[in-house]
C-alpha cells in the first residue's frame, strides 16, 4: 500500500490537534498542584514529553518531593530515547538536525514516522506531528493554566478515546504475523498488570521491554523472514 | 532557587539529554542485526502497551469505560479499511456519544 504525502500530513495533524487538545487538562492539573502558570508553561515548553509532565504534577499533588518527582519523570522519558533510536536510521539527521530535532521525539511523532518506508514520508509524518503537538500542546497547556477546569474535560469530547483509537490505527499495519500480534498482546497484558502496581508511565515501559523481550527469545521461522 | 524549581530544571535537562541520545546512536550500532531486530519490536510493543494503557487505565486502577467502545469501533472500521483520521474521529464520536448517555 503506497500512502500519499498528502495522507501522511493530514493524518498528523489529526493526531497532533487530538493530543494537543490534552494540555489543557495538564495545564488546568498542574496549577491546580501548586504550580505557577509560569513553571506549568516551562515545563510544556522545555520538557515537553506528556507522560512525565504528568507524573511530575502528579507526585507534586501528592505532596511528594520535586526531586523525587524529577527523576521519575526522566525514567519515564526514557523510552523517547528508544524511540530515538527506532527513527535515527529513517529519518537521517545531520548532527545539526538532530539537535534541532530531538525536542519532537515523542509517542505520536514516533509513531507517525516510524512506520514510513522512506526517509521523505518519515520526515513528513515526524515534522507535521511534531510541530503540530508542539504548537497546541503549548497553546492549551497556556489556556489551562490560566482558565483552570472551566474549559472542561477532554474525555466530554472522547479525546482520550480517540488517542486509543490513533494508537491501535498505528499499530494495524504492523499486526500482518501472528509473532508481531502476540509481541503486542503480550505488551498489552503487561502493562495492564503493572497499571496497579506502579506509578504513571511506567506500566509503557514494564509492558514494552517484556514483550521486546519475549519477541527476541522467540522468534518462529516464518515471523524472522 | 526553589526545590520545584530544581526539580523542573532536571527534569527539562533530562529529558532533552535522552531524546538527543536516541537519536544521535551511531550507524555502527544500528546496523548491528540485534539493534534492527530490537528496533522493529520497539513500536509493535509499545504501541500495544500504549494502548492498553490509554484505553483501560484509569490513574492506577483499571476500568472498563466509553473508551474501549471507541476502541472496538476503531478495530472495526481498521478491519474494514476505513483510513487512519475517519477512524479516529469515529473513536471519538461514540466515546462522546455513549458519555451523554
Amino acid at each position: 500500500m503506497t500512502t500519499s504525502d498528502r495522507s501522511i500530513i493530514v493524518d498528523s495533524l489529526g493526531v497532533g490537534l487530538a493530543t494537543g487538545a490534552y494540555g489543557v487538562s495538564f495545564g488546568a492539573i498542574s496549577t491546580s498542584s501548586g504550580l505557577s502558570v509560569t513553571q506549568t508553561c516551562i515545563l510544556s515548553l522545555l520538557v515537553f514529553t506528556g507522560a512525565s509532565q504528568f507524573a511530575f504534577i502528579g507526585i507534586i499533588a501528592s505532596g511528594g518531593n520535586p526531586i523525587t518527582g524529577a527523576l521519575t519523570s526522566v525514567l519515564l522519558g526514557s523510552r523517547n530515547m528508544f524511540y530515538g533510536l527506532s527513527i535515527a536510521r529513517l529519518l537521517d539527521l545531520t548532527p545539526a538536525q538532530r539537535l534541532a530535532s530531538a525536542h519532537l521525539v515523542i509517542d505520536e511523532s514516533t509513531a507517525m514516522s516510524v512506520t514510513r518506508t522512506t526517509r521523505r514520508q518519515a520526515r513528513l509524518g515526524f515534522y507535521w506531528t511534531g510541530l503540530s503537538i508542539f504548537s497546541l500542546w503549548n497553546l492549551s497547556t497556556f489556556l489551562g493554566a490560566l482558565a483552570g477546569n472551566a474549559i472542561g474535560d477532554p474525555r466530554t469530547y472522547g479525546l482520550d478515546a480517540a488517542v486509543g483509537a490513533a494508537f491501535l490505527g498505528l499499530l494495524w499495519p504492523r499486526l500482518a504475523s501472528w509473532h508481531a500480534r502476540l509481541v503486542a498482546l503480550f505488551a498489552a497484558a503487561v502493562a495492564l498488570g503493572a497499571v496497579p502496581l506502579t506509578s504513571a508511565g511506567l506500566p509503557i515501559i514494564v509492558g514494552g521491554a517484556a514483550a521486546v523481550l519475549l519477541g527476541l527469545l522467540w522468534r518462529p521461522a516464518e515471523a524472522a523472514a | 532557587m526553589t526545590l520545584l524549581w530544581a526539580g523542573i530544571l532536571v527534569m527539562v535537562a533530562g529529558c532533552f539529554a535522552l531524546k538527543l541520545a536516541g537519536l544521535s546512536v551511531p550507524p555502527r550500532v544500528l546496523d548491528h542485526p540485534f539493534t534492527v531486530q530490537v528496533a522493529d519490536l520497539i513500536p509493535v510493543a509499545l504501541l500495544g502497551a500504549l494502548i492498553a494503557v490509554q484505553v483501560f487505565a484509569d490513574g492506577s486502577t483499571l476500568s472498563v469505560d466509553a473508551r474501549l467502545a471507541g476502541l472496538a469501533v476503531a478495530a472495526v472500521l481498521l478491519a474494514l479499511r476505513v483510513s487512519f483520521l475517519p477512524v479516529v474521529v469515529a473513536a471519538a464520536l461514540v466515546a462522546a456519544l455513549l458519555r451523554q448517555l
